[in-house]
């Protein structure tokens, strides 16, 4: 080591919004002040993955785990920590809730919440500097584009690439090689592209951002071995103009790259040129879609195409095109480097390898974890995400965004692979994983999946526009207690006009969360239609909030509460909510001390 | 998208900019859309007569220039208030709150979205996940995130932003601390 201590800082959005730019610059000026320039180094990483503890501080040697750090911490941090060798307890990661029940926790390892997970993806995230090349070529980076470029044949990366089985992980699960091997085979033109779908669209899932943003130079490499693989000379990277800080890293990596002879012509003195050119998406969301993505950075209105032609012989501007999702990619160098056999040797049968998600929603430890496919929801969910907060009990977790649908709790043990998920009316998605508790309505979560769904359909064709507005429509008609029985049947023959019918797999998959949340809440649709009521509380139209008259001892807080003062009564008397004037926001019955009202 | 330059309105000014923008984009294949986006990036939003001009430069329909900017929601045709206010509505914010915190803006702005405020200062928007889900709910002034919003203190989360237009406008967003927004 050139230094004596590493000062690791999250630099990943989440972080960086509870101002770990101010804490880094202090840990900076900390360290100058103390004339330590020399021994210790502040350097900013990507995403550690424990959003929820954010903004997260990593000190090594020691290892030691810092948590929901503030920049006015950093004296106190560099006086303790570095200087004296102190570590400052009270900003360690308390375990009063971690299931190793130690009072302290000074080193990630024995965090819980990192256990079980198996980083390959997110391997640099939270180690590296992203925006300094030299760090990344220091942990093997680059090496699998040398060893492509100088020992291996394109035949041979793609055999590797099917020894190790990996799947498209941006939702589909098609096996790679045998887009690589489409692309390389084709012989209807001289010019080939490479392209990185980078945008990351479902709502829930940040995967992709986190790991262009902690790890630019991953993809880079990778998307440069694809290149040299199916004889491209040509890529694009398209990625959301909501991502500002991973644009920023991947312009400095691309820079850094080219410096370095890495990028561009004649990479490392050999006949091979390659170049990379971002380009923006602007904001919607079917650009996901390869063909739709691909017209979008042709420069036209984004809408899919049907397929067959493939991309990977008419893809950008009919040239044949290698496209994959940011996480595929960021597995590949470490598959060349480690061998198709050692990659194979993780996960199912089916699939293979590691997969990343955005673990978020009702969960105590939300953040970005990388687990071993096969792992089962509940380690998820209770090893790793620390369970449920506030005492609530499990209902689903969603998995696939607006393609997917709920897993409920008699699968919590079902090991997690493309094939399951399938089995069981989810996808594997991109990789968003959202945990809802009793107090979520899956008739609201189903309306709001369409509601997204809708606002994004292109418009193209007719089951997917009309079919997601009628859909929609019937979703909002039972919510608002107007619903009748047969709107089950009609949901069910749209749904399945949508899936039969639709363009693209937008469309296609549309209805997947109406028939999820169908086919395992059943009882909740009827408890809406028959009885008009909404047991989790959150149809507001089916709400009715009273006061118990027999508890409620007239202490008047929730006539003060009630924003339009819907609730009278004398003090020390029983209240009484007008339903007229009642708009249902729930602050008396969150109030109420003496569990006086009902909602139902 | 920080604030709105919206000055110069179909000014010489703008010709130029417009110019010089297409001129540095336009030789890369598929350029229409980086155009846009640097067209608006530096006006503000997408004028009848910025879309003209870049017809007339690019020597493309207005039709079809016309037909990518009301596909894609980067863009607007709109003036926007000095700050955008976009409440996360991805699933993690939503099912923690994405939409009481909307609700909420909608009555002390007293806009609905897409709107923008009389005196220009706000516009009203909904996002669809910024990645910050970890933080939910989360909501983005500009480009600045605030994350665990509660409904009840968005009124003191708003405050500086008034005051600051009150006593002086600078392009700087005020620097609000995490506590404030709790």
């Amino acid at each position: 080591m050139a230094y004596r201590s590493y000062i690791l800082v999250c630099g990943g959005t989440g972080c960086e919004s509870s101002h770990a730019d101010k804490i880094y610059q202090n840990l900076k000026n900390e360290i100058e002040a103390n004339k330590l320039s020399e021994q210790v180094q502040v350097i900013k990483t990507g995403c550690f993955g424990f959003c929820e503890q954010g903004p997260i501080v990593k000190i090594l040697p020691e290892n030691t785990f810092y948590v929901q750090v503030k920049p006015e911490d950093a004296k106190e941090l560099v006086d303790e920590h570095i200087i004296k060798g102190r570590p400052v307890e009270r900003l360690i990661y308390s375990a009063s809730d971690d299931k190793n029940r130690k009072s302290v926790i000074a080193e990630e390892k024995d965090i819980s919440f990192y256990q079980k997970q198996y980083r390959i993806v997110l391997r640099n995230c939270g180690m590296i500097d992203p925006e300094v090349i030299e760090e990344y070529i220091a942990r093997d980076g680059y090496a699998a584009l040398e060893k492509v470029l100088f020992d291996m044949k394109p035949e041979q990366v793609i055999d590797e690439l099917k020894k190790a089985g990996i799947r498209g992980r941006g939702g589909a699960g098609f096996p790679t090689w045998m887009k690589w091997n489409f692309t390389k085979g084709a012989t209807n033109s001289e010019t080939k592209y490479v392209v990185c779908n980078a945008d990351e669209g479902d709502p829930g899932a940040y995967m992709d951002r986190s790991t262009l943003e902690g790890d630019p130079h991953s993809v880079l490499e990778a998307m440069t071995i694809a290149g040299y693989t199916v004889g491209a000379q040509k890529g694009f990277i398209y990625i959301r103009a909501e991502y500002p800080l991973a644009i920023s890293r991947l312009k400095i990596a691309i820079q850094q790259a080219k410096d370095m002879g890495l990028l561009g012509d004649n990479i490392l003195g050999t006949d091979f040129s390659f170049d990379i050119e971002i380009r923006l998406g602007a904001g919607a969301f079917v650009c996901g879609e390869e063909t739709a993505l691909l017209a979008s950075i042709e420069g036209k209105r984004g809408m899919p195409i049907p397929r067959p032609p493939f991309p990977a012989t008419h893809g950008l501007w009919k040239k044949p095109t290698v496209i994959n999702n940011v996480e595929t990619y960021a597995n590949i160098p470490m598959i060349i480097l480690k061998g198709g056999d050692w990659f194979a040797s993780i996960g199912t049968e089916t699939s293979k390898g590691t997969k990343v998600f955005a673990l978020t929603g009702k969960i105590k430890n939300s953040g970005l974890i990388e687990v071993p496919m096969g792992i089962t929801l509940r380690e998820i969910i209770y090893d790793i995400g620390g369970g449920i907060p506030n005492g609530r009990k499990f209902k689903a977790a969603q998995s696939g965004g607006p393609s997917g649908g709920v897993i409920t709790e008699e699968f919590l043990d079902t090991p997690i692979d493309y094939e399951n998920l399938a089995k069981l009316g989810s996808i594997m998605g991109s990789g968003g994983l959202i945990v809802m508790d009793e107090d979520d309505c899956m008739l609201d979560i189903a309306k709001f999946y369409l509601d997204f769904t809708v606002d994004e359909s292109c418009g193209k064709c007719a089951p997917c526009r009309i079919g997601g507005k009628q859909l929609y429509g019937l979703l909002d008609k039972i919510s608002q207690g107007n619903g009748e029985l047969d709107d089950i049947n009609k949901m069910e023959d749209i749904s399945l006009a949508m899936q039969r019918a639709s363009l693209c797999g937008l469309g296609q998959t549309a209805p997947n969360p109406v028939a999820s949340t169908l086919r395992y809440f059943k009882d909740e649709y009827l408890e809406h239609i028959t009885d008009k009521k909404c047991s989790a509380g959150v149809c507001k139209d089916l709400l009715q909030f009273n006061i118990l008259k027999d508890k409620c001892v007239g202490c008047t807080v929730c006539a003060r509460k009630c924003p339009v003062n819907a609730i009278s009564g004398e003090r020390k008397q029983p209240h009484e909510i007008d339903q007229n004037a009642c708009i249902k926001c729930g602050e008396c019955y969150e109030a109420c001390k003496f569990q006086a009202i009902t909602r139902g | 998208m920080t604030s709105t330059p919206a000055l110069h309105q179909n000014s010489a000014e703008q010709q130029e900019l417009l110019h010089n923008i297409v001129d540095s984009l336009k030789d890369q294949e598929g350029a229409l859309i980086p155009i846009l986006q640097a067209a608006q990036d530096s006006l503000g939003f997408l004028s009848t007569e910025s879309l003209k001009t870049i017809s007339k430069l690019l020597n493309m329909p207005y039709s079809e220039i016309s037909g990518v900017v009301s596909f894609y929601s980067y863009f607007t045709t709109m003036p926007r208030g000095r700050y955008t206010i976009r409440v996360c509505l991805g699933t993690a914010c939503y099912v923690r709150g994405g939409k009481q915190l909307l609700e909420e803006l909608k009555k002390i702005l007293q806009i609905e979205v897409g709107e923008t405020t009389e005196d220009k200062l706000f516009s009203l928007e909904v996002g669809r996940c910024f990645g910050a889900c970890g933080l939910a709910p989360v909501l983005m002034i500009n480009d600045e995130i605030h994350q665990r919003v509660k409904p009840t203190k968005l009124a003191a989360l708003l405050a500086p932003y008034k005051s600051e237009n009150d006593s002086e406008a600078t392009d700087e967003s005020p620097k609000i601390s995490q506590e404030d927004a709790q």
